[in-house]
């Protein structure tokens, strides 16, 4: 491994004959021992972790991994996350774009509240997002009697489900809008305005294809983080396997059964769904951040053009 | 843009509807909250958050996140250092691979985390001749809340290391400064803020924390119980006062955590500005 090569200090230069760059980085010993040093601590705390799912999953050979996916309640397990997901997911995504447009596009009274509220459940334990919908409807809450005598159940069924998952992931699809809309600004709307656009015709042809990717990476990440909520949802579903299990619960349930096997089965399938994200995270990143760039280019011509007539 | 205000039409629909549903999704469920809270009286409510066994799960969840995150203070700081310093084979990947505790879900980290540091897991059983079980033990919290802070301090730190300019640290050796000197008196004042920032936001990220523990944990009370759970055992015996107490403690505590992260970043940005 002789590439260890420092960006102040470009192979072919000696570095030990130049007292600049000597100053200006550290010795290569130096260099290797803290790069493996971090390189120890991401194979204790990310690398292994990720392989025991899934030689856990692979340990007693395919075959019998692949027979956990044609059992009943895992495979309920699946289509709970799926609809869950699948609720929680695109009504978020509305959400979010109805939230960044309003905070980008208008100044309001209560605009850094809302902002506020919308990092709430980034920074509130899981726990209390599936809490809130208890106390609220569940047997002794405050809707919990009416409930009750409408033979309404959303406590320990799919909907307590579903509105702790949104709870838990509203802030992604606005979060990564906002600083995107906020860097790319209003001036293309604002020209098809005066063209006769409608808001709706704006939104659709101008906004969002300019937005696509900035809102595929926030969608990508909510639905990662809707399939494998574990704390909220732990607090509204009445855990019963084959019924209101979601895949993260299913796993807490195998595991605590001692099926090693068919946990780590389960978790592989959604640590696969972890790895495709972050793939696709990384690469929507460049991405924005390229359009980032490209649009600041653009208001900085435009600043300058205005300037010198 | 503050001064034409309403110029884009959908003023109505995207406020509207964004209040709409923070309405229904956040304010009135933490309306519950507050309002359960208050309902249980006062003398309940201190009973049941000076509780022993609940004081003992916040020495567990504020003082073990504490560890954590200044664990990943030292750690985060020196991936971001390498990430923005130097060039090696792989460091895409580990990039790549820092955000890892964002996207796995956390009870599949906990399950995985509990196999690897039990003792017959691939890092616990190496430990087993000195004595040191790390599974159900306060360290095997440590282990997973470091897992779970990583990526914040990273991210806060990076950014800013990008930003330094080349010529201060050339300029200070110019004047005579060795590395050291340059990097304790040149390099690491203006990322303070960040590392700070990043620590904080680990903390706060560990303190509410509860699917990557549970199960490395081991759940043995006063002694390896987090918050979050005892707030699940109070609501799985009907004690919805308690639980609402105990959630509102641990929001009040999120809050006051996030605020001092904001005025971290703020002086940061200050700093940042002036530098």
């Amino acid at each position: 491994m002789a590439s260890f090569i420092d960006f102040r200090n470009p192979p072919g230069s000696d570095s030990r004959a130049d007292p600049l760059i000597r100053a200006t980085s550290e010795p290569l010993w130096v260099r290797r021992l803290l790069i493996a040093i971090v390189l120890l601590f991401f194979i204790l705390f990310l690398i292994l972790p990720l392989v025991v799912v899934f030689q856990g999953a692979l340990a007693s050979g395919l075959t019998s991994f692949l027979k956990n996916f044609t059992d009943h309640d895992i495979l309920h397990s699946i289509q709970m996350t799926l609809i869950v997901a699948l609720i929680a997911v695109p009504s978020n995504t509305l959400f979010g774009i109805a939230a960044a447009w309003a905070i980008t596009r208008y100044s309001f009274r209560g605009r850094e509240l809302l902002l506020a509220l919308i990092d709430l459940p980034l920074w509130v334990s899981p726990v209390i997002g599936g809490l809130v919908y208890v106390l609220l409807y569940g047997r002794r809450g405050y809707l919990g009697p009416w409930l009750q005598a409408h033979d309404i159940r959303i406590i320990f069924a799919l909907p307590g489900m579903v509105m702790a998952t949104t709870f838990v992931t509203f802030p992604f699809v606005a979060r990564s809008l906002i600083p995107l809309m906020q860097a790319l600004g209003v001036e293309e709307e604002e020209a098809a305005l005066t063209l006769g656009a409608s808001g709706f015709q704006i939104l659709r042809r101008i906004t969002l294809p300019k937005i696509r990717w900035g809102l595929f990476y926030g969608v990508i990440l909510c639905n990662a983080r809707a399939m494998g909520e574990f704390g909220a949802v732990s607090v509204v579903s009445a855990k019963i396997s084959g019924l209101t299990n979601t895949m993260p619960l299913e796993i807490e349930q195998l595991y605590n059964d001692y099926l090693f096997a068919s946990a780590f089965a389960v978790a592989s399938a959604l640590s696969l769904l972890a790895l495709i994200t972050l793939v696709i995270k990384t690469f929507t990143e460049w991405e924005n951040h390229r359009q980032i760039q490209a649009g600041q280019k653009a208001v900085l011509e435009n600043t300058i053009q205005k300037a010198v007539p | 843009m503050s001064h034409k205000r309403h110029i884009l039409p959908g003023f109505r629909t995207s406020v509207g509807g964004s209040i709409l549903w923070l309405l229904l999704i956040v304010l009135l469920p933490l309306a519950a909250l507050f309002g359960k809270t208050a309902s249980g009286g006062w003398p309940h409510f201190w009973e049941s958050v000076t509780d022993p066994q609940v004081v003992a799960s916040y020495r567990v969840s504020f003082g073990i996140s504490l560890i954590a995150s200044l664990v990943n203070g030292v750690f985060g700081f020196l991936a971001a250092w390498i990430f923005a310093r130097y060039e090696f084979p792989g460091k895409r990947l580990m990039e790549a691979a820092t955000d890892l505790p964002f996207a796995l879900p956390t009870a599949v980290a906990g399950i995985a985390l509990c196999a690897l540091y039990s003792e017959s897991g691939w890092v616990g059983k190496l430990l087993v001749p000195f004595h040191i079980r790390i599974a159900f033990t306060p360290i095997g919290i440590l282990i997973a809340m470091t897992f779970i802070g990583f990526p914040f301090v990273v991210r806060a730190v990076q950014p800013v290391i990008r930003e330094l300019s080349a010529d201060v640290e050339e300029a200070a050796a110019c004047l005579g400064a060795n590395r050291f000197q340059t990097l304790r008196y040149v390099v690491l004042p203006p990322l303070i803020p960040a590392l700070l920032t990043g620590i904080i936001m680990a903390y706060g990220r560990a303190v509410g924390e509860y699917g990557s523990i549970v199960f490395i944990s081991g759940n043995i009370p006063f002694k390896t119980e987090i918050t979050p759970l005892l707030i699940l055992s109070k609501l799985e015996q009907y004690d919805y006062t308690g639980a609402a107490a105990l959630g509102f403690t641990m929001l009040v505590a999120s809050l006051v955590i996030v605020l001092i992260g904001n005025a971290l970043q703020s002086w940061g940005n200050r700093y940042r500005k002036s530098v």
